[in-house]
């Protein structure tokens, strides 16, 4: 009993002197004319999962995407406000996007493998990243699509196409892929909302594997699975933050009634 | 139920009309060619070097045709394959908005310039350029009909390969980026190689229209059947030779039969082509989302 006293101490005191690792501080976004978040400021803790939810629209996936700056493919796009990664502002003119996309990796909603083979895939990122040693790709690849939980399915196959995989396993390819490149932290929007439900459930098990060594953000449209696998919280609702908190508390005692209304289903 | 009948019977009946008069000119053009193969072999025909089809005796070898074609072709294919897939690229991928909204429209209107035109323009500006620049005997020559036949097919290897670029799905290029690679290096390693098979369909598709021009090489080639040695040569490409002669050849003559039979020669040639394409695009037909 004491041992495990103990544990949840520890734990605890993990999460009290988490480092934060991204702050956003009165960030706006806007397409164009149209403002699509309001004054966000929140901060992301280090080795932990965060996940962001509510309804269509409301801005979470912008938000996801201003963190890595995929944002700035869109060319009417303007951001104002600043977020910080491990303190330095990540949209200074001064930072290489190349290199914050190293550190910040991404998953998509839809598993976007490129068409080549399964080895390719995983290697993709280092050899655009200048590594050009076969034996550290191979022990590299391998070690990604072990960390993804694929490498039992496949490691007869890696030189067969990625595109013949199913959608789980392509999903959890895009993982591996996107671990290879050893970021700090990976973004996730909805990686299970084109899958079923065990595919689903395995990259659900992944996040908790890889949270020990990345920092990882969700966006997701499923209240149960940021409830599952998220320790914290962030609602959105029309490009605003309405509350964001620990998971547990966020679900079982939140603060503000609109919130309350969304997690019960009573709307969005 | 009645009227869907009969729509569909009057829509078949068009459809099988276009491809019945299709059928029935190629037919005619057998019919019209064959009768050649009674005075000459296929072989000595086709291998033959010398095309004197009104001398006595007359010779019908049309090698040196068959190889002017293929020579004009292959000649203005290294010209407009870089032009066309390089502008492509820059319109698909690197061009500001408004640059490529204003530089497509005239890439297109290349395309609506009638080839006599084209023609015209290296009859009276190009030739005696090429002359000059040169010092070669006559500016109407293989590489200025090549160059011409690049000016036409640009505009088609051009909008065809932008498609297939532009056809490439953002998320293959969002998931390029996000792994931090850069602009060029998602274009080079991943847009270009999922859109590969649309480009060299394009690429097919503009030479099998270099290949049939005939305004073009009828007024730029030079005219002279013979086996060319050097790009400064004048050449006589099958198109050209057809067109020149038709008028003065006796009806259902040798050399009447011997036109014919070349055009039989230069319908396998596009028709081969466009296997070719058409392969290609099943081949790499697209079966899910990001599968190209």
């Amino acid at each position: 009993m004491a041992g495990q006293a103990s544990k949840k101490d520890q734990i605890k005191k993990e999460i009290m002197t988490e480092k934060i690792k991204i702050r956003a501080r009165h960030l706006n976004f806007f397409y164009g004319h149209a403002q699509a978040l309001y004054d966000i400021s929140l901060d992301i803790k280090s080795s932990q999962v965060t996940a962001l939810i509510g309804p269509s629209g409301c801005g979470k996936s912008t938000f996801l995407r201003c963190l890595n700056r995929m944002n700035d493919l869109i060319p009417i796009s303007r951001v104002a406000g600043e977020i910080t990664l491990d303190d330095v502002n990540i949209n200074d003119p001064s930072v290489d996007v190349v290199m914050l996309r190293r550190r910040v990796g991404m998953v998509f909603q839809k598993p976007n493998p490129f068409p080549k083979t399964i080895f390719e895939n995983v290697a993709y990122g280092l050899k655009v990243n200048g590594v050009s040693d076969r034996v550290f790709i191979e022990s590299r690849v391998e070690e990604s699509l072990k960390k993804a939980a694929l490498w039992d399915e496949i490691k007869d196959r890696l030189h067969e196409s990625a595109l013949g995989l199913s959608g789980g396993q392509q999903q959890r390819l895009c993982i591996a892929r996107a671990l290879a490149v050893e970021p700090e932290i990976v973004l996730m929007d909805e990686p299970a909302s084109a899958l079923d439900p065990i595919a689903t459930q395995k990259i659900e098990d992944l996040i908790g594997e890889l949270k020990e060594n990345y920092t990882i953000i969700i966006v997701t449209h499923s209240m149960q699975q940021a409830a599952r696998v998220s320790d914290r919280t962030a609602f959105f609702y029309m490009g605003k933050l309405i509350e964001m908190d620990e998971t547990e508390t966020l679900f079982t005692r939140p603060r503000l009634k609109q919130t309350e209304d969304y997690i019960t289903g009573r709307f969005g | 139920m009645k009227t869907d009948i009969s729509v569909r019977i009057v829509f078949f009946t068009v459809a099988l009309a276009s491809i019945a008069i299709l059928f029935m000119i190629m037919v005619f053009l057998f019919m019209e060619g064959l009768p050649i193969f009674k005075r000459v072999t296929l072989f000595e025909f086709m291998f033959g070097k010398y095309w004197y089809p009104t001398s006595s005796p007359p010779d019908f070898g049309i090698f040196p045709l068959i190889l002017a074609s293929i020579a004009v072709t292959l000649v203005s294919a290294m010209i407009s394959v870089p032009l066309g897939v390089m502008t492509a690229i820059y319109l698909a991928e690197l061009a500001h908005k408004r640059v490529a909204e204003i530089i497509k429209p005239i890439v297109e209107l290349l395309a609506a310039l009638p080839s006599v035109v084209i023609g015209f323009f290296g009859m009276v500006v190009v030739a005696p350029f090429l002359q000059n620049a040169f010092g070669v005997s006559t500016g109407l020559n293989l590489f200025n009909a090549a160059l011409m036949l690049s000016f036409m097919s640009v505009p088609t290897i051009c909008s065809l390969s932008e498609d297939a670029i532009y056809s490439v799905p953002t998320a293959l290029k969002e998931g390029s980026l996000a792994l931090g690679a850069t602009h060029w290096e998602t274009l080079l390693r991943v847009i270009l190689p999922a859109s590969i098979s649309g480009i060299s369909m394009a690429i097919i598709l503009g030479m099998s229209r270099a290949i049939g021009e005939t305004m073009v090489v009828l007024m730029v080639a030079g005219g002279a059947a013979m086996i060319p040695t050097s790009l400064m040569d004048p050449v006589r490409p099958m198109p050209a030779s057809i067109a020149a002669e038709m008028a003065e050849a006796s009806f259902r003559g040798d050399h009447y039969h011997a036109l014919f039979a070349t055009g039989i020669v230069l319908f396998l040639f596009t028709l081969m082509f466009n296997i070719v394409a058409d392969q290609i695009a099943h081949k790499y037909r697209q079966t899910g989302e990001a599968s190209l």
